[in-house]
Formats: C-alpha cells, sequence, structure tokens
C-alpha cells in the first residue's frame, strides 16, 4: 500500500482534450497509470492517447469505474469541474489548473469535503507513487521506486529534489505535491499521517515556502504524531518582505511565515533542516545508512 | 493583487450600501477649494491623500479644514507629497463628522482553516496588529450559509452596539460579506468604523481585489498599479516578474524553485536582483520574450535555472537561442545555464550548438553566475 494512490487508481482526465490535458495523459500512461477515461462535454466517442472520451463524469465512472480525477480544465470552469466530480462519486481529485480564485476554491474545498472527498491542489503537481500509478504532471524521469515519501507545496522545485534523491540510488514511496496556492485541499497537516500510516515510507522529506503558516503547522503535527524522521527544506529565505515571488503563497506579511519561524519550528519537532536543495539526498542517505545499521 | 485606493474601495462601499460620509474626489488644491465653496463637500472638512500605503495620519498626508481657502492650502501642501515613495495625485475632501466612539472590523482568509473569518473590534482606529488579542473577535465564516444572522448579532454584542446602531452595524456587517464575495476580494477592512449619532459610517476603506479572479473582474485591470513598467509588461505576457535593487538576473521556472535558487546565490555572496518565473510553457516564444525583458533590466550576469516539467528543456533552450541572437550588442551579458528535467539532452544539445554550456549541479552553476557578474562588474 502506498499513500493515495496505487495500482488499483483509475484516472478520468477532465479537460483531455486540451493540450496539456493530452499531454499529461500520454505521460501518465507511459508511467503505468491507469488512465481509464477522458472528459470533455461535446467530445463523447472520440479518443485521446487511446483513451475514451466521455461529455460527463458520471458517464465515464458508469462505463469505466473510474476512482480518481486528474483535472486541466481552466480556471474559469475549474469549480463546476470538480463538483462534477464530487457528484459522481469521486473521492480523490488532482487539480493541476492554477489560478482558480480562491473563493471558488473555499466552495470546491468545503463541498469535497462534505461529501467525504479530497482534493490535491489546485495550482500542483500532483502525486506519484513510482512503478504503481501517478495522478498529475510530474516528470516520470525523475522517480524510481523506493521508501522515502515527499509532500511539497512547490512545483519544479519539488522535481528538482526528487530527482536528486534518485541521483544519491534512493527512491520515493510517494511524492505528493500539494501545491502553493492560499487554499488547498491537502496541507502538511493532511498529508504527513498518510506517510507517518504508509508501511512503504520510512522517511519524510517536507518541502516548504514562505507564506501562510502551513509549515509551522506542519511543525506541530510532526512534533506530536510523526515518528519517522523527516528532512525538511523551505524555500524563500532571501525573499524580500512583501514582494511576490510567482505565486499567492509565496508571501510574507505580519512577521508570521517567514522562513525563519518555519526553520525555527521544524527544527523544534525534531526535523533535519538542510538549507539548500542539494542538502536534502545527503541528509536523507545519511538517515538511510543509520536505518540499515540497526 | 490589486490594492484599491480609499476612495475607489468606498466606490465599492457606496455600490453595496454601506454608509459613507460625504465627500468628492479632487486633483488640485483648486478643485479642492471648489468642491468645498460649492457644498459639494461639506464643512468642516477632512482632507486625505490618496496613497496604499497606511500611516497617512502621523505622515503629514491627512489635513482639516475649516474653510475653502484652507481646503486649498490643504490640497496643495498634500498633493505632490511623497508619501512612502508614492506621490499623491488624488485627493479624498469628506464632510467631518461628531465621532462618539471607533470601531474595527474586516473579512479576509484564514487560510489554515479554509474559511473566510471576520475580524472585530470595539478598539477601532489603530492598527489592528497593536491591539491587544482580547479585544479582538475572529470569527470563521463557513462560505455555503455565508454570514448567518445570529453571527451579526455577536458582532454587535462584541462592538457594544444596540438599538438603531445595532440595525444599521447588521446590514452593514451583510453588505461587507456580499462585497468580500462578489468582488473576489482578499481583505475588506474598515478603519475605523465611525458610531456617529445612532448611525455608523465608513471612515477608512481598505479593499484588495484578488488577480486570479481577473477573469470576471475587468473593471480592475485598469487599475493593477503595484508594479514597476518591466513587471507590467510581464504580467501582460503571463511572465511572473519581479524587480529589486542586485544585479543578477535570475530565469528560473516555478516559485519554489525561483525562490531556492535566489537562496543559493545569497549564500554564496551573490546579489540578485531581478527574478522571472517562466512558470509552465512550452513555447519558444515565451521564453525568448522573457529573455528580451531581463536584458531590458540590465543585469550584470544571468543564471538560467530550469528544471523541465510542463516546460521543457528543449524549448527553453530553443527560446534562448533565438533571444541571444535577438538581443542588441549593448545589452548582452553574460550567461550561466543549468538545465534539468524533461528533455534535457534536446536541450543541453541545442545550447551547444549556440556555445552555451548548461552546468548540471545548483551549487556550481550559482558560483559560476556570481563569479561572471563579479567579472563584468
Amino acid at each position: 500500500m502506498t499513500v493515495l494512490v496505487d495500482a488499483h487508481t483509475r484516472v478520468v482526465v477532465q479537460g483531455i482534450t486540451g493540450h496539456q490535458g493530452t499531454v499529461h495523459t500520454r505521460q501518465m500512461k507511459l508511467f503505468g497509470t491507469q488512465v481509464v477515461a477522458g472528459v470533455t462535454p461535446g467530445k463523447a466517442g472520440t479518443t485521446v492517447e487511446g483513451v475514451p472520451v466521455f461529455d460527463s463524469v458520471r458517464d465515464a465512472v458508469a462505463q469505466t469505474h473510474a476512482n480518481a480525477s486528474c483535472i486541466f480544465v481552466p480556471a474559469p470552469f475549474a469549480k463546476d469541474a470538480l463538483i462534477e466530480a464530487v457528484d459522481a462519486g469521486i473521492l480523490l481529485s488532482v487539480i493541476v489548473t492554477e489560478h482558480i480564485p480562491f473563493h471558488d476554491m473555499l466552495v470546491m474545498y468545503h463541498y469535497s469535503r462534505s461529501k467525504g472527498g479530497r482534493i490535491i491542489g489546485p495550482n500542483c503537481p500532483g502525486i506519484a507513487a513510482p512503478g504503481l500509478s501517478k495522478v498529475g504532471i510530474i516528470p516520470n524521469v525523475v522517480f524510481q521506486p523506493g521508501r522515502v515519501g515527499v509532500v511539497s507545496r512547490s512545483g519544479t522545485l519539488t522535481y528538482e529534489i526528487v530527482n536528486g534523491i534518485k541521483e544519491h540510488g534512493l527512491g520515493q514511496s510517494t511524492c505528493i505535491g500539494l501545491g502553493g496556492d492560499p487554499v488547498v485541499g491537502t496541507s502538511f497537516v493532511d498529508a504527513l499521517p498518510l506517510f507517518q500510516a504508509d508501511p512503504e515510507t520510512d522517511v519524510i522529506v517536507l518541502v516548504g515556502e514562505i507564506g501562510g503558516t502551513a509549515e509551522e503547522e506542519g511543525a506541530e503535527y510532526i512534533r506530536r504524531h510523526i515518528t519517522k524522521p523527516v528532512v525538511a527544506y523551505i524555500a524563500g529565505r532571501s525573499a524580500p518582505p512583501g514582494k511576490r515571488m510567482g505565486h499567492a503563497g509565496a508571501i510574507i506579511s505580519r512577521g508570521r511565515g517567514t522562513a525563519e519561524t518555519k526553520l525555527a519550528a521544524l527544527t523544534a519537532a525534531g526535523a533535519q533542516v538542510a538549507r539548500f536543495p542539494y542538502e536534502i539526498p545527503d541528509l536523507v542517505a545519511q538517515i538511510v545508512a543509520k536505518q540499515a545499521r540497526r | 493583487m490589486v490594492k484599491l485606493a480609499e476612495w475607489r474601495g468606498k466606490e465599492l462601499f457606496r455600490k453595496y450600501g454601506i454608509p459613507l460620509p460625504k465627500g468628492q474626489v479632487a486633483r488640485s488644491a483648486e478643485e479642492a477649494e471648489t468642491l468645498t465653496r460649492d457644498g459639494r463637500v461639506p464643512l468642516p472638512c477632512v482632507v486625505k491623500a490618496q496613497v496604499l500605503a497606511g500611516g497617512r495620519g502621523k505622515g503629514g498626508a491627512v489635513k482639516f479644514a475649516n474653510t475653502p481657502e484652507e481646503a486649498r492650502a490643504a490640497g496643495s501642501a498634500i498633493l505632490g507629497l511623497e508619501f512612502k515613495g508614492e506621490k499623491v495625485k488624488e485627493l479624498l475632501l469628506e464632510q467631518k463628522l461628531p465621532i462618539a466612539r471607533e470601531l474595527y472590523l474586516s473579512i479576509t482568509l484564514d487560510r489554515s482553516q479554509r474559511l473566510p473569518i471576520l475580524i472585530a473590534s470595539a478598539q477601532g482606529g489603530m492598527e489592528i496588529e497593536t491591539v491587544d488579542d482580547s479585544a479582538i473577535e475572529r470569527l470563521p465564516i463557513h462560505p455555503f450559509p455565508g454570514l448567518a444572522a445570529y453571527e451579526r448579532r455577536r458582532i454587535g454584542q462584541v462592538l457594544g452596539v444596540s438599538g438603531a446602531t445595532a440595525k444599521s452595524l447588521d446590514s452593514l456587517l451583510g453588505a461587507l460579506w456580499e462585497l468580500f464575495v462578489r468582488e473576489d476580494a482578499e481583505l475588506v477592512e474598515i478603519n475605523p468604523l465611525a458610531v456617529v449619532g445612532d448611525g455608523l459610517v465608513a471612515l477608512d476603506a481598505k479593499v484588495i481585489i484578488e488577480d486570479d479572479a481577473s477573469f470576471r473582474h475587468p473593471e480592475y485591470d485598469a487599475i493593477r498599479d503595484d508594479r514597476t513598467p518591466l513587471e507590467e509588461i510581464a504580467r501582460e505576457k503571463g511572465i511572473a516578474f519581479v524587480q529589486l535593487d542586485g544585479n543578477i538576473g535570475v530565469i528560473a521556472n516555478g516559485a519554489g524553485l525561483t525562490m531556492a535558487t535566489l537562496d543559493v546565490l545569497k549564500e554564496f555572496g551573490g546579489d540578485p536582483g531581478v527574478f522571472l518565473d517562466l512558470g509552465g510553457t512550452d513555447d519558444p516564444k515565451k521564453v525568448t520574450e522573457a529573455f528580451l525583458l531581463m536584458a531590458q533590466a540590465r543585469p550584470k550576469a544571468v543564471f538560467l535555472n530550469i528544471f523541465g516539467g510542463v516546460t521543457r528543456c528543449d524549448t527553453v533552450a530553443t527560446g534562448l537561442v533565438e533571444a541571444m541572437k535577438q538581443v542588441p550588442a549593448d545589452g548582452r551579458f553574460p550567461l550561466v545555464a543549468r538545465i534539468r528535467g524533461n528533455n534535457e539532452k534536446e536541450g543541453i544539445e541545442i545550447l551547444r550548438a549556440a556555445g552555451i554550456t548548461s552546468i548540471p549541479t545548483l551549487r556550481e552553476s550559482a558560483q559560476a553566475v556570481i563569479a561572471a557578474a563579479r567579472g563584468s562588474a
């Protein structure tokens, strides 16, 4: 068993006929993901990368028993797409789409939760369990099966770090990219218990960014509940206060959510803190070596 | 985000039925005098600089006037002031009211709870950060029921209002919530909210509109003024661009990687100046545009740090090589490239053909660009 996705994950791609939808359907299939359906209203009966397209998620689920959704639908229509997935009984939705208004995401998050669903994202790279399944857009080349769990708020920085882990001869159990928006479906506090419970994960890598207090809350959860070793990195130590660095999550305000407060909280929680991305694989390798000696 | 000047925030307040003092905007001292002379702004009045920074009262950007002549003098004193780096171009003149008490109200987003949160305090008129925590009420609002009637009554109790004032507060809170949702606001703040007689009046307005909702709010497009000209061009092209004082330009993809790159440069003694986040793109033209934009910022050296995902390495390399052809001779800069990830081999090959070497590790590539920036200084 891995975290959230495994060989039984059956993916419907919402927005499959769009450019990104098509490209990543192909990549997901190459990864080994069971992509069983696509949805684009009005395009039923066609296929994309050999995947049958339906007019609605409901039709897709009825015909293919899809149990997870990967959403590429443009921001103005993303709220509707998510609600459609939830109403069709899909309980895991990965939203890749960026620039979804947070007011929409508030509705999406609370609606999904009220029906027992889970959202990863939005504006996220998705989730991958090497050798089993990938839902999202993380490049296939960075992975190799292993026992390091990665949970990150970043996109490309996650790829960089996961790749670094691979280049050190280690592999990943599951990698979750949470997305950097102000409102995310799954935060560190939601993801950490999944890795703690996962028998395939020995070490957890947490990659955070300045802005918000998700890392501080994650640190508190680590202090109380996580017994597995944690390696943490926070991007943005040298970012100027108040300047946006690319997405809404990355903004410093009112003395909270700075790199210092996050690093202090994570250190106090017993996590090993890397100062740079390239220090993470070294720290992980040391932990793995220590675990092997036991 | 779009931060609205006070008068624009108040236009929204008016639209949603939040009570305001009688007032008008003036763009010259003469206009300030005329508005008060012909009674469109009753005297005595307040003359306020329309700038986005806070602390106007203490900073001399708010004055009082009892006569049209005083309004003119106040206007000419404030107009042209440089307030915290922002030139004052507009004034808001408002009737001065007999204030009994000053309250505080705002609605913003609580990311941790993933809920809007209403913040209220009976101690208005000062920065909410300086108010003692015990005097602040925080009320999370669930988006489905919205701000319920019983919650509005509770805020009335917290603020210590009753009778007709409580009734005004009830409708004002309803309006504030509606504005927050319908305008896709990140923040709506009234500080102070004045008790005048048995009514309420919003003396100030702070409204921030979220950028991501711009597709349904084209009305704010013209007033996104919190950017340098180059930042504005970048925004139009969908490139995140931040301009600071350093001399090394950084082009990366993704906010996290951009920030990590910056951290590494700083650690090794570099001085990053412009950061450009390509985001996800598979259009070489966008990459070319990004580089040409970077060239305009006149960096001493440029560091390209790409981890290919959606943005493939070969796309970036193609765009980069094209840009290098277009940059005028006097705008050239030393370039250090590091491209990894999707289509890495193809990208490296395209760069090599153009005489550019990609350095694989972050550490070494960062050190190389710092050396290059020093060399050309």
